[in-house]
């Protein structure tokens, strides 16, 4: 066990441990999107889970920091919020807030963290952009709305887990990228359980049965 | 390693020296004149093959013996197609911009009746009463030749050209030593890795040779997405050898029993160019199995990136060779902790390797005497833009900007004045005039602004709008993104949009202070060295530039007349001559009309402004005006229609 200063506050954590997971686990709230407990190499990709390190320069990302004895955490000074309300106000610039007719309304990983940052679900200095693409309209058992995903990859996570082969992957680049079926992989013979996981990790609900 | 088997070595390699030695008599001893040709991808593309062929047939049509030989690329690009013509009696003599035109003229002037044509040559390449030589002048003279000293002299698809040059010598003397002495000489000689960050080479060898794990790696990065950039292809082209005897040195270094080349599918003449080079050298027992008699096994292939931008980042490459989606990951850990299929990986650049032949060969301190304390060595750049001598240059590090551009580099031509130059590629910076006297080196250039980058510089002159440049590159780094984290994916497509709407003259109030405070976000917050340096053309032509976006932001004005939206053509009718129509038919889309007292002018609200006009204009009369915010043009009445 490890000793470590959280806001000051003394925590006991394994060595090693993910600082994240640690933080939540001992009541300290960090917003975050793209982690999963239990994942070995984080991909570190929402850029919400912001914390200032001592001795270290500028935020990082607790999600990507292991922990070690010593270790003094603030979760809350001002760079930490400044990237935090950024980083979620550029993906809410490319979300459509439409939460009345979402079925993540009041379950919604954007909408805890815009509470939790005093952020509004519109924010106006950024344009809204929407993409183009629509996804996976040929999918047998699954609904996709690009202008909903936050590209946060849980979905391909449990994915992986799960079967082995991933049924999805990242496609195209740039503003335009979005979650797709992989390959040609031919659905036929799957069943919409072997997607449940994935719709189910997902914190918007961007990704669902296709009747939802 | 034990005397007998160094003696194996020696031996072997003796007999190698030996073999290459007698092919470069061959050549030199043979009486008959040497057309060197210049046939590296700049030279294609500038018509070398072309004038090969021209070579050929005048050389048949008029019965003269003469030899055509292939080289790489000196780095004269601007001089394309380069040939070098040795006829016995005179200096080898280099000429540029051999046409096919040109070469028939050197059959007959030159080989066939003795005249060396002095209007198309640029100088000799030797000593001599008779012509001047090209050492005299500055691209020559300032360059310090380390990574491309033998780049366009010798045939890089003949091993015993580098050889005989001394090649693969430093390969040999390194199977003699341990490779802790290895990493200590490459440590000692200060070598910091080419391909953007300047990590020290050194350094990285060490860390992963006193990394624990089982198929170590060494990884040559040829990705090169830098738009503009193509130092590393022509290297790979011209000499690959070098790069190869870097490679082995390194993996024998560290431990590495396999080395991949990742080289981008669109330099398909660097890969073919590499590919036989490491046939030829496995032949000759210089890679492979057992390499030069010794127990060191060194396992190469090439494979081919499928030329994102991204993948030129150390873990996305990684990725990418092992089938998956060229993603950056986080770092640490590191590739050296943790690079391929989870063992222990070395990437560096193609300068990187290319300078440890000649480290090892003159020696760590030799190496410390060029360039800076923090910065030793050579910096290489491809200098494109409005400049007068494009092409690759190399100079010792710290040579001012002012030295490289000017002097070396031939200034700007046209009688343009110099606004900006943009150091380190799309994640670089714009630095303005102010800053020519700023050393090139890791440390100065990061100070100022821009970056080394992996040596892409563009130059730009008065014409130059500086919103519109960095529209460019972020029109660039967000096509290229690779979309998985927040602030690159989404916060570079806002610096982008942003910047279009500027340029179109729809700027807003506040709008800069976005640019800004986005920018910083981004550079801040994204996951790999994409996103962390994407803002730097934004932020650094906001620092040096500003009145220039205040001007498009608030008069919807673009000073240099670039952005199409904010300028207007018209005719100065004091100029314009009565009766001429020369500009009439170049319109693309009928927007000149004639005038009651036949002159000419535009009609506004039809004028695509392609400039046509400007170039259609008689010189004399030079009556077309370009003007900004449009609304500056006059307004001229098209005459109600009663001509007919
Ligand atoms: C977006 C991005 C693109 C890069 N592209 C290249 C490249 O084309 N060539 C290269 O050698 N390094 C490139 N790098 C740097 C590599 O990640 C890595 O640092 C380098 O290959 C290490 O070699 P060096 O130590 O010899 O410089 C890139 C980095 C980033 C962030
Ligand atoms: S679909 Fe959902 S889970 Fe998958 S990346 Fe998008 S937001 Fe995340
Ligand atoms: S949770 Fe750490 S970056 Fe997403």
């Amino acid at each position: 066990m490890a000793k470590i200063l959280i806001d000051k506050k003394e925590i006991e954590a394994k060595e090693g441990a993910n600082l994240l997971q640690v933080c939540l686990k001992n009541g300290f709230y960090i917003p975050n999107l793209c982690h999963l407990e239990g994942m070995d190499s984080p991909p570190a990709s929402c850029r919400l889970c912001f914390v200032e390190i001592e001795e270290e320069d500028g935020p990082v990302t607790s999600c990507s920091v292991t922990v070690r004895a010593g270790l003094k955490v603030t979760t809350d000074t001002p760079p930490v919020r400044r990237l935090q309300r950024s980083a979620l106000k550029l993906l809410l610039s490319a979300h459509d807030v439409d939460c009345a007719r979402c079925p993540a309304n009041k379950k919604c990983g954007l909408q805890t963290i815009a509470r939790f940052l005093k952020v509004g679900l519109k924010p106006k200095q950024l344009e809204q952009l929407r993409k183009e693409t629509e996804g996976m309209e040929d999918h047998p058992f699954l609904r996709y709305d690009p202008n909903r995903c936050v590209l946060c990859g849980r979905c391909l996570q449990v994915c992986h887990g799960k079967q082995g082969q991933p049924f999805l992957t990242f496609a195209k680049r740039g503003f335009d990228t979005v979650i797709a079926s992989y390959g040609e992989k031919d659905l036929s013979n799957t069943t919409y359980q072997e997607f449940t996981a994935c719709a189910q990790a997902c914190p918007v609900a961007a990704l669902g049965p296709k009747n939802d | 390693m034990t005397p007998e088997k160094n003696k194996n070595l020696d031996q072997m390699f003796t007999a190698i020296q030996e073999k290459a030695a007698r092919h470069a008599d061959s050549i030199t001893e043979d009486p008959a004149p040497k057309i060197y040709i210049g046939m590296a991808t700049c030279g294609l593309a500038s018509g070398a093959l072309e004038t090969k062929k021209a070579f050929e047939e005048a050389l048949s049509l008029r019965n003269i013996q003469a030899r055509i030989l292939q080289v790489g690329c000196m780095g004269h690009c601007y001089g394309e197609p380069l040939v070098t013509v040795h006829n016995p009696g005179f200096p080898p003599i280099l000429y540029h911009q051999v046409t096919p035109g040109k070469a028939t003229m050197l059959v007959k002037s030159f080989l066939e009746e003795g005249d060396p044509l002095f209007e198309y040559l640029l100088g000799a390449m030797e000593e001599n009463d008779l012509i001047p030589q090209v050492w005299d002048f500055a691209r020559f003279s300032q360059e310090k030749r380390v990574v491309t000293e033998i780049c366009g002299f010798i045939n890089p698809e003949e091993i015993l050209d580098y050889i005989a040059m001394g090649g693969y010598s430093s390969l040999a003397e390194t199977l003699r030593l341990e490779p802790h002495d290895i990493i200590n000489q490459v440590k000692n000689s200060g070598l910091r890795g080419r391909g953007g960050a300047g990590f020290p080479t050194g350094k990285k060898w060490e860390l992963a040779k006193d990394a624990r794990g089982q198929e170590k790696t060494v990884i040559l990065n040829a990705d090169e997405g830098d738009p503009g950039a193509y130092m590393d292809r022509t290297i790979l082209e011209s000499n690959p050898h070098q790069v190869l005897e870097g490679i082995a040195i390194c993996a024998y270094a560290v431990g590495a029993r396999k080395a991949i080349l990742y080289v981008r599918s669109e330099y398909p003449l660097a890969v073919k160019v590499v590919t036989r080079a490491i046939e030829q050298a496995k032949e000759l027992g210089l890679l492979g199995k057992g390499i030069l008699g010794t127990s060191f096994d060194l396992d190469i292939s090439v494979f081919q990136g499928s030329g994102a931008f991204v993948c030129g980042e150390e873990t996305a490459l990684i990725q990418s060779i092992e089938g998956q989606r060229g993603m950056p990951q986080l770092r640490p850990p590191y590739p050296v902790q943790k690079g391929l299929w989870g063992n222990p990986t070395v990437i560096n650049n193609v300068k990187t390797f290319a300078s440890v032949p000649p480290i090892l060969k003159h020696g760590e301190f030799w190496y410390r005497q060029i360039g800076t304390e923090g910065s030793t060595g050579t910096a290489i750049f491809s200098v494109v833009g409005d400049i007068l001598h494009a092409g690759l240059v190399e100079i010792p590090m710290g040579v001012p900007l002012r030295t490289l551009i000017f002097d070396i580099c031939g200034g700007i031509p046209n009688k343009r004045t110099f606004k900006a130059v943009q150091v380190g590629g799309p994640s670089g910076g714009c630095l303005p005039a102010d800053f020519l006297d700023t050393p090139i080196d890791f440390d100065s250039l990061t100070e100022a602004g821009a970056m080394m980058g992996s040596g892409g510089m563009v130059v730009m002159d008065e014409d130059t709008c500086m919103v519109d440049v960095a529209r460019y590159f972020l029109d660039f780094t967000q096509k290229e993104s690779c979309g998985k984290c927040t602030f690159c994916r989404i916060g570079t497509r806002h610096l982008l949009n942003l910047l279009e709407r500027i340029t179109k003259g729809e700027g807003r109030e506040g709008d800069l202070e976005l640019l800004e405070d986005l920018s910083q976000d981004i550079r801040d917050g994204s996951l790999c060295g994409l996103g962390k340096t994407a803002p730097n053309p934004v932020l650094t032509s906001l620092k040096y530039f500003r009145d220039e976006y205040v001007a498009h932001v608030k008069e919807k004005r673009c000073p240099a007349g670039v952005c199409r939206a904010l300028t207007a053509y018209y005719i100065d009718l004091e100029k314009c001559a009565r009766g001429c129509d020369a500009c009439v038919g170049s319109c693309p889309v009928e927007a000149i009309f004639t005038t009651k007292n036949r002159k000419k002018g535009i009609d506004q609200t039809l004028c695509v402004k392609c400039g046509e006009c400007v170039t259609a204009c008689p010189a004399e009369y030079d009556a077309v005006r370009k003007v900004s915010p449009p609304e500056r043009a006059p307004i001229v009445e098209r005459p109600a229609d009663i001509s007919d």
